[in-house]
């Protein structure tokens, strides 16, 4: 053994004799036991680190050109664009960053919901994860607001007037919010300092328990299947493989497969279409002048359409605060023995393929004008959004105890009662407007159609058979 | 609560609108690899758009590297007065004229190419007409009641605009402009003029993004070494997933 290895050997020991290095290194990398059979889906978690990563460097050397105040921010902003050597393409990656993010983010969060990884013993990596996402989703609205062109500046005063919304504390607590009557200096300051310091700190520290919490209990994987059932003498699971080397070297194959769309974003499509850097945010932000279309940039798209669907603004506030985080709830209303939706019956399928088509649907619609027709259709996959968390238990339960009796039977009297409210409210609206009812009656008809047959065999029916779950990952 | 309820239903229901724009959208078929083109650009926007607008993100001493101009023929043509290389283009108005002349300050250009598009702009300059009801004589179709004269007029004179008048089942009358056409010609024909457009909306778009012409280029070797990356990193998961099954 040469000089310089014998060097680092002794080295890595000395430090070892004082920091728990090693014991760091297996528990987390060389002798933490993953599932082998991992499939496409398992590279985003990875990914969203990896951003985290992009995010925090690209951050720190914006930070050193920009200046956050009401005079300097757009134009410090094209100071870096112009003047700052190659800070167009840190500025570049960390705006692709934002929506890479939430590209990966939601994406991971998909995968738990294929798989039931958010099923016992999995719960609190699942809250720790929803959090994470609550954090970000802060992170990117106080980010939004220091471009300060005007997308920026009314999107943050379109959003903290919202909370105008609440009855009594409402008005003061958006001007506390503010800092001001209007978004001003001082709520770019404060959103600054919120987006560089505070939500960052809390970012990291909420990834860090989600990943120690994961490596408590364990990974899951595409099969559902608890891979720590079947121990070899030595106490390794039997289809568990080392995460160092096996998935290291995977997710780094995964890593510049995602690093090629993410520079072909960064270097040739930046704007993206204006769905990641939006062209009326090169005009500088302008108090007096309200643009014609404020629309929330795309990740947020499904929840805008939701609030716009509820023609009460309380009401539409609730609905699109409560859209989130009934994701909570998820390991809690999800009944059913198994994880993984390889062995679950058609039902929870079913219930799946709807609540994606509401959420890709609503995404959409959250971008479009908001016509009649298309309020319509917002309403009705806000309503099928819901369907899926709250017939939840109805299709997952395999035996009908008192308390799901109880509780189907309510869940059926209340949306029934929603329902027929729905359905007499948007004739009303048709009865006036003839145009609707000539473009859109048939919609109108099989949509709610479909509604009723989702709800009452998706809720009504008990048992949803499974296929049997295997004893070994396959 | 009342004003604040108003505003957000506005807002939500996309009703706000300030600036109507109709007309049809002429492409501008901008080619930022034409350094001519982009030159003369330069020339044009100098010598009439910032005499009212800056673009004061933007350096003389940059736009004279980029566009293959030495600081000579830089300072006798595109620099007027005291300022030096290293100067951004500020506007030759000052705040308080321009808010005398126009009610306004006009736009600072640097980035109104990325806001509006390119082809936004080919048509604005290209549907200025002549209107004795606005304080400057002229409208646009592109953008209704502009407060911008016509500043290029000298060079593709006066367009007129031709009304088309529809009666209504109720008898009213709707007026709308069909087309615009060459009242009093310029000192440019119309394929000339189109083509001075087209150097100005160019130069408009690299004023933009001076970045965007060597963001591609450099893009191309960053895809090519990912290609080579993956293949590396690819044979080297292959290798080590060799002994599981």
């Amino acid at each position: 053994m040469n000089t310089i290895v014998k060097f680092l050997y002794g080295f890595r020991d000395w430090v070892d004799d004082r920091f728990p290095l090693m014991q760091n290194w297996n528990e987390h990398l060389a002798k933490y036991y993953a599932p082998k059979n991992f499939n496409f889906w398992y590279f985003f978690g990875s990914l969203a680190l990896l951003v985290l990563v992009i995010q925090i460097i690209t951050g720190i050397w914006l930070t050193m050109n920009y200046k956050p105040s009401a005079d300097m921010a757009f134009a410090s902003v094209e100071y870096i664009m112009r003047d700052v050597d190659w800070g167009w393409w840190i500025r570049y990656m960390h705006s692709t960053g934002a929506s890479a993010f939430f590209i990966t983010v939601y994406l991971h969060m998909y995968r738990g919901m294929l798989y039931g990884s958010y099923k016992q013993p999995r719960e609190l990596i699942w809250i720790l994860g929803m959090l994470v996402f609550f954090v970000l989703a802060g992170e990117s609205f106080f980010g939004y607001l220091l471009p300060w062109g005007q997308m920026s500046y009314w999107g943050a005063q379109a959003i903290t007037s919202m909370f105008g919304a609440i009855p009594v504390i409402g008005e003061d607590l958006s001007i506390w919010v503010r800092g001001d009557y209007v978004v001003s200096d001082v709520t770019l300051n404060r959103f600054f300092s919120l987006h560089v310091i505070a939500l960052p700190l809390l970012l990291c520290g909420l990834v860090g328990a989600h990943i120690l919490a994961l490596h408590e209990v364990g990974s899951n994987n595409p099969d559902g299947i608890e891979i720590k059932k079947h121990k070899g003498p030595d106490g390794i699971p039997l289809d568990g493989i080392p995460f160092h080397p096996y998935y290291t070297v995977k997710d780094i194959v995964g890593a510049v497969v995602f690093l090629l769309g993410f520079f072909a974003v960064v270097f040739f499509w930046p704007e993206m279409g204006g769905y990641f850097l939006e062209h009326n945010n090169f005009f500088p932000a302008n108090t007096l002048q309200t643009p014609e279309h404020i629309a929330p940039v795309w990740y947020f798209t499904p929840y805008y359409a939701m609030l716009r669907a509820i023609p009460d603004l309380l009401g539409g506030a609730l609905v699109m605060g409560a859209a989130l985080p009934i994701f909570f709830l998820l390991p809690w209303l999800d009944r059913s023995p198994v994880k993984s939706i390889r062995y679950r019956g058609w039902k929870f399928k079913t219930a799946l393929a709807a609540f994606t088509i509401a959420f890709l649907g609503l995404g959409w619609l959250g971008i479009e004008l908001a016509t009649p027709v298309y309020t319509n259709l917002a309403r009705f996959l806000t309503v099928v959004y819901f369907l899926f968390f709250i017939l939840f238990p109805c299709y997952t339960s395999p035996t009908d105890s008192v308390v799901t009796k109880y509780y189907r039977a309510g869940v059926k009297w209340i949306l029934r009662l929603i329902l027929a409210y729905l359905v007499i409210d948007q004739l009303a609206v048709m009865l006036d407007d003839k145009q609707i009812i000539d473009n859109a009656f048939l919609g109108f008809v099989s949509g709610y159609a479909l509604l009723v047959i989702l709800i009452e065999v998706l809720g009504f029916y008990s048992l949803d058979i499974d296929k049997p779950v295997p004893d070994r990952v396959t | 609560m009342k004003q604040l309820v108003i505003f957000l239903t506005l807002l939500l229901t996309g009703s706000l609108a300030w600036a109507a724009d109709s007309g049809p959208v002429m492409h501008a078929d901008v080619d930022l690899s034409d350094q001519a083109s982009l030159q003369r650009g330069a020339k044009i926007f100098v010598n009439y758009c910032q005499s009212c607008h800056a673009a004061a993100y933007m350096r003389y001493s940059r736009l004279g590297q980029d566009l293959g101009i030495t600081v000579d023929v830089l300072k006798e043509n595109l620099m007027f007065g005291t300022v030096k290389p290293g100067d951004t283009m500020t506007s030759n108005l000052s705040r308080d004229d321009a808010v005398q002349f126009f009610a306004m300050v006009p736009p600072d250009l640097s980035v109104t190419a990325r806001a509006r598009g390119a082809d936004w702009l080919y048509t604005y300059f290209m549907t200025f007409y002549r209107d004795d009801s606005r304080p400057t004589g002229v409208n646009n179709l592109t953008f209704k009641d502009v407060a911008m004269p016509h500043i290029l007029w000298e060079k593709q004179g006066w367009q007129r605009a031709v009304v088309k008048e529809t009666q209504n089942a109720d008898g009213s009358v709707t007026k709308e402009i069909e087309h615009l056409e060459l009242e009093t010609p310029g000192e440019l024909t119309e394929v000339e003029y189109a083509a001075l457009v087209r150097d100005l909306v160019n130069f408009m778009v690299y004023l933009g993004e001076p970045i965007k012409l060597k963001r591609y280029q450099i893009g191309g070797w960053v895809m090519v070494y990912l290609i080579i990356l993956l293949l590396v990193v690819y044979l080297l998961k292959k290798e080590y997933w060799k002994d599981v099954h």
